[in-house]
């Protein structure tokens, strides 16, 4: 603490946070009390502190762990290699598991006590609108990391938070427009996603689109169970029972890898063709258990066995120092939290180099992400004007490889993100239902491999 | 409030008063240096100010919880009106943004629904009482959960900025004002429950712990005294979800989960149900460990967190209060 306070800005602020800091010291000596402060922090500080909130408990740690360890991997890298503008970078994580009123707490104590100048915030979508708000009255750029509503750019504007990612909408659309592509006489589909926002809100932009594209399709059932469900045999028993041509599932995580298992024991991915946009994540623990011949999405086009990569060799190597540090395949929330420390080295390039090589203030820091392009390991991302990122997406059929000893895409197709991402200034859901057949015109062929 | 024992005149009321005096003169002082130390702490780390907001409303909900545990009954799901309180506000601000009318609709919704569940569950004891709550907690919160058109679901909704009185004023002031709300609205709490405590209708509680068959016969109908408990502590968690939405400008439904209740009645065991600070002490101890033990150990808060509970319930069955009273009282004596 007693660093937060060395490097405390302006003499004034250093002279407070001095006065403020020993009547405290006499009432206690809980270092947390320090107040950090970063009034002014306009010279170059000792080390770039970053909030990071991700889940590290509950069951949403499946996506917030190995996006933790990506953020080590690549902050030591970044380190190693003389951070950023020539200041070492420091992360400082939150757990965001006990709840949004904790969290904006966390958020206020990053910002307040430890000093950090930019937060990367959060996996959950109820997080995220929480600290939007937050980074507009404390002015601090906030990365929106890994949450995929569609809510935080269409219900208002926020000058201090950007996504260096994709978000809902594009992530149901491509989807469903390879299913169109692929297998464009289904007649009905049935969904089942689990039972919260993001299972709501997907299944609301598939529908709209879906009856805007081709009208007609019966949907012969709507099941949300309950998130955490370790039990699906009911809803398989109906999903059998209904004989639908096509099974919808946004669901992830724990719950998907089991709806999976016990839909694949009962022989339903025979009968139905189903349609996972969030499967990638699963696909390494379900190995060969997750059957061919179904569409699987990743949130995006950063796929292991993605056909033509901006950058190869930087794939390769990302890849291949997560396998041997972690044992595992990256997933992609590993890629999100890539591209957000992407995004945050090309901000700060952007920020400094317009400052002449002066270190920038939070107002100019954020200034630098709008309209901001910066590269990812599979491609470039930019961010349009309301903050959000152009994420393209890559949506395949799953089949096996002697590569990998899990399920990865064939016949891939690259959906350009401002395709179909929803246009600045748009709802989602209504500009997905004024879509038209012809859209599907332009859809890019399917990548062969 | 010293003259209480006088009321109930004992063989041992005369000795007790010299102690119950002294025992509410160390409340009073404990009460208004606690409040001074949270005033300084709030000002010297600004971050601190809004934990510190969300401890002292949580105290008023679990003042609540107190109520009853005197009663002997547990309530597994009183997080409902701390919920119905935050949610009113989350509804209402669009239309009605004043929080000074915000803060008493929701403490009234709340204490409406607290007189109707009230009326169903105060028949019921023990596990029974602590289930049924528990039950209609879940019901409440499956509710929030699945109108999704309304409610937005477990993504929940952002509240609207507020007035006060007509203004509204910059971040750094409002937060001072939502401070200087939830301490003054604990302090108001707090007496009143002290007050309704020593009171015979408080006093009856403790019967209703002991052997309620006795209350019946003395003439007092432990249903009614149980019920209008129940309903204040209704209230008072009403009034805490108010504070905590809008300090948080953010509600889920998780706020109604039985963890959130659950979290309510780790504070009241934590804080010590012998005094009306036991929930203040409570709730801002339980917030600062948690706040602590995330900023060490991100990891592991969890395991902090409990291990705090379990050596409270091994080693200071009384509470931070027990702790602190036992301590004091020694030193005077």
């Amino acid at each position: 603490m007693t660093q937060a306070m060395t490097q405390a800005g302006t003499a004034a602020g250093t002279e407070a946070i001095t006065r403020r800091g020993a009547m405290l010291g006499a009432l206690t000596s809980g270092s947390l009390l320090m107040a950090g402060g970063n009034a002014g922090a306009q010279q170059k500080p000792s080390e770039l502190r970053v909030g990071i909130a991700t889940f590290l408990s509950g069951s949403a740690s499946v996506f917030g762990v190995p996006a933790r360890q990506t953020a080590e991997l690549l902050f030591d890298e970044i380190n190693k290699s003389g951070g950023i503008g020539g200041v070492p970078v420091r992360p400082y994580f939150v757990d965001e598991a006990p709840g949004t009123e904790h969290l904006v707490g966390e958020y206020r104590r990053l910002v307040q006590n430890e000093g950090v100048q930019i937060i990367f915030a959060a996996i959950s979508s109820g997080s995220c609108l929480a600290c939007t708000p937050l980074s507009d009255e404390m002015r601090k750029t906030t990365l929106l990391w890994d949450c995929g509503t569609q809510r935080i750019f269409e219900e208002g504007s926020h000058p201090y938070a950007f996504r260096p990612q994709g978000y809902g909408g594009p992530e149901v659309l491509a989807p469903l427009l390879y299913l169109l592509k692929h297998k464009p006489d289904f007649r009905s589909i049935a969904v089942i996603n689990q039972d919260y926002a993001w299972g709501r809100d997907s299944w609301e932009m598939w529908r709209a689109a879906m009856d805007a594209m081709k009208p007609g399709v019966r949907v012969t059932a709507e099941l949300f169970p309950r998130l955490g469900a370790t039990d699906y045999s009911t809803e398989v028993t109906r999903l059998l029972a209904s004989r639908p041509d096509v099974i919808l599932s946004t669901s992830w995580g724990g719950d998907l890898v089991t709806l999976v298992r016990q839909a694949a024991e009962r022989r339903l991915f025979d009968r139905s063709l189903f349609v996972l946009p969030v499967a990638e994540a699963s696909l390494q623990i379900l190995g060969r258990t997750f059957p061919a011949g179904h569409i699987i999405g990743a949130r995006g086009d950063h796929w292991n066995n993605h056909p033509k990569p901006k950058d190869p060799a930087r794939l390769a190597k990302f890849v291949e120092s997560y396998r041997a540090k972690f044992n595992e395949y990256p997933i992609y929330p590993c890629h999100h939290m890539a591209q957000a420390i992407s995004a945050m080295q090309a901000g700060y390039a952007r920020a400094i180099a317009a400052k002449g090589g002066g270190w920038p203030n939070d107002a100019e820091l954020a200034a630098a992400f709008r309209g901001l392009t910066f590269d990812t390991p599979t491609s470039t991302i930019t961010l349009r004007e309301d903050g959000q990122g152009l994420e393209d997406q890559i949506v395949g059929i799953s089949h096996f490889t002697e590569r990998f000893p899990f399920a990865v895409p064939k016949d891939m197709i690259l959906f350009p993100a401002a395709m179909v991402a929803t246009p600045v200034g748009q709802k989602s859901v209504e500009w997905m239902k004024g879509l038209k057949a012809e859209f599907l015109a332009q859809v890019p062929a399917p990548i062969a491999g | 409030m010293s003259n209480t024992p006088a009321r109930h005149p004992s063989a041992s009321s005369l000795p007790r008063l010299g102690g119950a005096a002294r025992g509410a003169g160390l409340e009073m002082a404990l009460t208004l240096i606690g409040a001074l130390a949270l005033i300084l702490i709030a000002w010297a780390a600004p971050w601190l100010r809004f934990v510190l907001t969300i401890a002292l409303a949580k105290g008023i909900a679990v003042l609540g919880i107190l109520l009853l545990l005197r009663a002997g009954q547990v309530s597994f799901g009183h997080a409902m009106f701390l919920a119905t309180g935050a949610y009113t506000v989350a509804f209402l601000a669009p239309s009605v943004p004043e929080a000074l009318i915000l803060l008493p609709l929701g403490g009234a919704l709340a204490l409406g629904l607290g007189l109707v569940v009230g009326l169903f569950v105060v028949r019921y004891r023990d596990i029974f009482f602590g289930m049924l709550n528990l039950a209609l907690s879940m019901v409440l919160y499956s509710l929030l959960e699945k109108l999704y058109s309304l409610t937005k679901g477990t993504d929940g909704i952002r509240v609207a900025g507020l007035t006060f009185a007509g203004q509204s004023p910059p971040r750094e002031t409002q937060e001072w004002l939502m401070f200087g709300l939830a301490l003054g609205l604990a302090l108001v709490f707090g007496l009143l429950v002290r007050a309704y405590l020593a009171s015979p209708m408080g006093q009856a509680l403790k019967g209703i712990k002991t052997r309620e068959t006795r209350l019946e016969f003395m003439g007092v109908p432990a249903r009614r005294v149980l019920l209008f408990a129940y309903a204040f502590s209704a209230l008072m968690g009403g009034v805490a979800g108010t504070l905590v939405a809008m300090t948080s400008r953010h509600v889920t439904p998780l706020l109604a989960y039985w963890t959130s209740s659950g979290e309510l009645v780790f504070i009241a065991i934590l804080g010590g149900a012998g005094s009306a600070l036991g929930p203040f002490l409570g709730a801002v101890a339980f917030e600062l460990v948690r706040v602590y033990a995330a900023a060490q150990l991100a990891d592991a808060w969890q395991m902090i967190l409990g291990a705090v509970l379990l050596g409270v319930i091994l080693f200071a069955p009384g509470g931070v209060w027990g702790i602190l009273s036992a301590r004091l009282k020694g030193r005077a004596a």
